[in-house]
């Protein structure tokens, strides 16, 4: 395959052996994955199985040798602005800013995204509108509920058109019908738009309903690949063949997951610095 | 999929009125390479004073102090005439030093405020924007000597009306903000390259409460240069805030100064901290 020919049709994201260490912990350990333009992929996996150090290597915040990603053939290390311009990011973490008004929000991100003064407001407008928030988008974004930040986040990051969005863990801390808005906002924005989403999640019935594609991931590394009926059917196969009873039901992406992750996938994962951030993530939403 | 979701739909979350969101459909033209940072700072301001027009509860408070030194410090010291100020009464030869030290305390502890955005995800969100860091940092800077500035208008309003003679001439008041945004943009990025060094809110406030008084009272902001004692005149002579004084003091009250070597030093100062705060805030956001 020639990266270099200019017409040649790039994967959204390209990540081969990626490996990212803090210290002694290997957080992402020879993570290969390439994600498809226009589809919606979940990258799945307990708390701290790597999901956030990857995106934030895609995302150009954590410094990775040249060659391991590429954002539509950009390589982060070398083409980090290319590749900024290209992205809408919504982190883990709540990232509104609670003193600005949720409008004020997004003109930022217009305006750090070049977006010229005379399109400005309107876009900002649209941006508002496609996540249902214009009549609240005069208000301080400290007294939105947690499913209305995420929203904002959404707008925030659609009003530079990103050919990419990233949400890492959307619906963390969100009760169930606010983590629905947020799903049928990000497929709405997809439908309409046509970009690529890449979203983190922990919660497998979610990647099973609104993903096209999903990888599991654990201990830093993909364990299995594919699309959720997939998966499971493939797991279903693999029962029957071992003696299970023919007319038991699909399996869940759940158990498709025990199954890769073997034992110990309860007592290894979600270590203190994990539940700690998810507490606080849950606190801010409220 | 046989199970129905158990929350309602939102029903304008489904489908998305193309023309309503044509906009979001491309992205920004990129700016042309040395119109990116004045744009940048302009983004950073903005968000400086949207923020304080929704909360002026910190402009109000943080007046308290200097208009107590103004009012009780220099008053009495006009009085005992302690401190020789020649041809000029004590009180009058305060003011521009207790201007350069409300902005100083504002710039100083800047550095939180960017601990408490990376905390927040805010600035992760940033550097995921076509900002090179140094733009962010010089961003920052320059909204820090926003703030300053406006503090420093509260201090000379209330000098004026404690009766100090001040200047009125738009020129030299340029001058006088030019002094305070630049001054500013340097002890702000003084802080910021300690966050960079402490990475934690409270060693930062440790910092920034063990660095500011010896900044100012190993300054000429309290008493001219010739009656401190040899070590302290070598002292204030490498203070950025006694440079910052000296302008302050020949713009506003006409005493002889030093003004193009003021803003040399202010200039080179204020470059030299946004270099290493840059360098520094990579490790901030790791
Ligand atoms: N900034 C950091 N410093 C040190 N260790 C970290 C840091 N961020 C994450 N880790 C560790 O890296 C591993 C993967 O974490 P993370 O990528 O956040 O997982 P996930 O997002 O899947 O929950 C965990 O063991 C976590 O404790
Ligand atoms: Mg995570």
């Amino acid at each position: 395959m020639t990266r270099d020919a200019a017409d040649e049709q790039h994967d959204a994201v390209t990540c081969t052996g990626l490996t990212y260490t803090f210290g002694e912990t290997k957080a992402v350990a020879g993570l290969d994955l390439s994600v498809g333009e226009g589809e919606v992929f979940g990258l799945l996996g307990p708390n701290g199985a790597g999901k956030t150090t990857a995106i934030r290597c895609i995302t150009t915040l954590l410094p990775v040798p040249a060659g391991m990603v590429h954002v539509f053939g950009h390589d982060t290390a070398g083409d980090r602005m290319a590749v900024r311009r290209l992205l809408g990011y919504v982190p883990q973490q709540l990232s509104a800013d609670a003193g600005l008004t949720g409008r004020e929000n997004v003109a930022l991100f217009a305006r750090v995204f070049d977006v010229p003064r005379r399109e400005r407001a309107a876009r900002v407008e649209q941006a508002l509108t496609a996540v249902d928030l214009t009549e609240a988008a005069g208000r301080l974004a400290s007294t939105y509920s947690g499913g209305m930040v995420r929203r904002l986040e959404l707008a925030q990051a659609l009003v530079s058109a990103p050919r990419l969005l990233i949400l890492d863990e959307p619906t963390i801390g969100l009760d169930p019908i606010a983590r629905t808005g947020v799903w049928e906002h990000i497929n709405a924005v997809r439908a309409a738009t046509g970009m690529t989403v890449l979203v983190t999640t922990h919660y497998m019935d979610e990647a099973d309903q609104y993903c096209d594609r999903v990888g599991l991931m654990h201990g830093g590394r993909i364990r299995a690949l594919g699309t959720p009926i997939q998966l499971r059917e493939g797991l279903g196969e693999r029962r029957r063949a071992e003696g299970g009873p023919a007319d038991a039901p699909l399996p869940t992406l759940e158990d498709v997951f025990r199954e890769v992750a073997g034992s110990g996938l309860d007592d290894q994962s979600g270590g203190f610095r994990d539940v700690r951030s998810t507490r606080r993530t849950a606190n801010r939403v409220g | 999929m046989s199970e129905a979701p158990a929350a309602p739909r939102t029903v304008s979350a489904d489908r998305l009125d193309p023309d309503g969101i044509n906009l979001l459909l491309s992205p920004p033209e990129p700016r042309a390479g040395w119109r990116l940072l004045p744009a940048r700072v302009v983004a950073m301001c903005a968000v400086e004073l949207q923020k304080l027009s929704h909360d002026r509860t910190e402009l109000y408070t943080r007046a308290v102090q200097p208009a107590l030194w103004l009012l009780i410090f220099g008053q009495t010291f006009t009085r005992i005439k302690a401190i020789p100020t020649p041809g000029i009464p004590y009180i009058d030869y305060l003011a521009p030093g207790i201007i350069a030290q409300s902005a100083m305390f504002i710039a100083i502890f800047y550095g939180i405020q960017i601990i408490w955005e990376r905390d927040a995800g805010i600035l992760n969100k940033l550097l995921v924007t076509p900002t090179p860091r140094s733009a962010l940092i010089t961003g920052k800077a320059f909204a820090a000597g926003v703030k300053s500035l406006i503090q420093a208008v509260v201090v000379i309003v209330i000098a004026a009306i404690l009766g100090v003679s001040l200047t009125w001439n738009p020129l030299k008041l340029l001058g006088v903000g030019a002094v305070v945004i630049l001054g500013s943009a340097f002890f702000s990025c003084l802080s910021m390259t300690i966050a960079g060094i402490v990475l934690s809110r409270d060693r930062l406030m440790g910092f920034g409460q063990a660095i500011t008084m010896p900044l100012f009272f190993g300054s000429n902001a309290l008493y001219p240069v010739s009656v401190m004692p040899g070590w302290l005149q070598v002292v204030s002579k490498v203070n950025p805030l006694s440079y910052e004084v000296d302008a302050l003091r020949g713009l506003l009250l006409g005493t002889p100064a030093h003004l193009a070597l003021d803003f040399g030093v202010l200039a080179v100062a204020a470059a030299l901290g946004i270099a290493a705060a840059s360098s520094l805030l990579g490790r901030l956001a790791r």
